[in-house]
């Protein structure tokens, strides 16, 4: 398959330029920064962003009806859908952000807290937000880990973390005082923790895999 | 493996030109933050600081072409600050393509910008910049406050408690320059680097004085902080990028090399 478009969605929460801009570096066709449910019906794939508080986020999500197309897209039209940050942790059950906020439910599992304090196994206290760049564990291949090492480090800034319910959907892992989901996969959804767009050049490499996937694990 | 510390240079823009002098071998024209930017993405950056001490109200708008342009080639986190006053302000750089905004003199006047950008944008792209001077009590106890106008106002504001507040307010990211130590080549202020980091649960980016790459390795190893941000000692080609995380990594700091 071709690159062809990508619509990202925007619900209004950040700056999405910056993955807009990754997507056309790594030569994707069109790229969309779009809530229009038909160019999002109309792209090859979609890109589910997002940065921010989740009860905002989960808001503009319904409110735009982001969510119904998000489903469309993943479920109906089986395209290729890359989930970012905010955009994996919205795909759970529920996150516990905001004194627990109900999600989208399209992934079985719960988005924590890294907990305060945070200490690590040698007893070194860990900042949170967890931010900065931190490996990746490949636990499963993937198309979307092509011509990228394992244990690449990735840039990561986020509180709170996803865990998945059934854990042969974890296709990346991350520790950090704990062990936390880094990347998800299931049929044609790709999510991860990291921001590929600002991972310089595995994010890019990344990215680059993304708009030449054909949507099968 | 672990969370990697940062290193990450800081270019100082005065109406779209780096300024502090900026010396790299093969680049011609030394004070084009575009091209010094993409420079020091190549180099292995962790993240950009770009930092804007542009005076006139028609040079921000430099900056925010500046910003957009950067952001088109650079794919690592681009913080910008300088001049930060509003939810505007803010709105606007990061729709230019920052990832994280730096408040300092705003946050002092206006402590609750903190808070409310932190609920808008998310605390992840709030950065509060501490200049903080060294103001010892009268028994001799290590005390520092922040101070504004490069160092020369006075706030009263105690520099630790003030951190605490901000990352209480919603702050993710705290940028510590110590005013006595900046531009002196002499190592970080490392007395209220530790305080401060060790006060809050959020990352501190220790700035003001490096010199040399031992003072990098103090920053974290000493000073507890998760970043450490210099100008100089790159912008000179003293030392690249790859050195400084060469050496900083064989002294036992994790560094994504």
């Amino acid at each position: 398959m071709s690159s062809g478009s990508v619509a990202v969605i925007d619900y209004g929460m950040g700056n999405l330029h910056s993955v807009a801009s990754a997507l056309r570096h790594v030569g994707a066709g069109e790229v969309l920064v779009t809530c229009d449910p038909e160019a999002i019906r109309a792209a090859d794939r979609v890109v589910f962003p997002g940065v921010g508080a989740m009860r905002d986020c989960m808001a503009e999500i319904r409110r735009l009806k982001c969510d119904e197309i998000l489903a469309e897209a993943l479920v109906q039209q089986h395209k290729p859908v890359l989930a970012i940050c905010i955009g994996m942790q919205a795909l759970m059950d529920s996150s516990e952000e905001n004194d627990g906020v109900p999600c989208l439910g399209l992934v079985p599992g719960t988005v924590r807290h890294f907990g305060n304090p945070l200490v690590a196994a040698d007893g070194e206290r860990l900042k949170v937000p967890h931010m900065g760049w931190n490996a990746v564990d490949q636990v499963r291949e993937h198309p979307l880990w092509a011509g990228i090492e394992n244990g690449t480090r990735f840039y990561f800034v986020h509180s709170y973390y996803v865990h998945a319910q059934d854990r042969e959907l974890v296709t990346g892992a991350l520790h950090y005082g704990v062990d936390a989901d880094a990347a998800l996969a299931r049929d044609n959804l790709f999510a991860v923790q990291f921001h590929p767009e600002k991972s310089h050049t595995a994010g890019l490499q990344l990215l680059k895999n993304f708009i030449e996937w054909n949507g099968k694990c | 493996m672990g969370l990697a510390k940062r290193i990450i240079p800081c270019l100082d823009v005065d109406n779209g030109r780096v300024v502090k002098g900026v010396n790299f071998v093969d680049i011609r024209d030394a004070g084009d933050p575009v091209e010094i930017a993409a420079r020091y993405n190549e180099q292995g950056a962790d993240e950009i600081t770009f930092l804007d001490i542009t005076a006139s109200h028609e040079g921000r708008d430099t900056t925010v072409h500046t910003v957009e342009q950067i952001a088109e080639n650079v794919f690592i986190p681009l913080t910008v600050g300088g001049g930060i006053r509003s939810v505007q302000d803010i709105r606007t750089m990061l729709n230019a393509g920052a990832d994280k905004v730096s408040i300092n003199t705003a946050a002092i006047h206006n402590p609750d910008l903190v808070r409310e950008s932190a609920q808008k944008f998310g605390s992840q792209c709030i950065v509060v910049a501490i200049d903080a001077k060294r103001v010892d009590d009268v028994d001799g106890a290590p005390r520092w406050e922040i101070f504004t106008h490069g160092g020369r106002n006075p706030t009263g504001i105690d520099a630790v408690a003030w951190a605490v507040k901000m990352a209480e307010l919603g702050a993710g990211e705290i940028l510590l320059t110590s005013m006595d130590r900046d531009g002196t080549k002499n190592g970080f202020d490392l007395g209220v680097t530790r305080a401060i980091s060790d006060a809050v649960e959020i990352p501190v980016i220790a700035s003001g004085g490096v010199g040399n790459l031992q003072h990098l390795v103090d920053g974290i190893a000493q000073g507890g902080a998760d970043a450490v941000l210099a100008a100089s000692i790159f912008h000179f080609a003293e030392y690249t990028i790859p050195e400084a995380k060469a050496f900083m990594a064989a002294r036992g700091i994790e560094m994504r090399l």
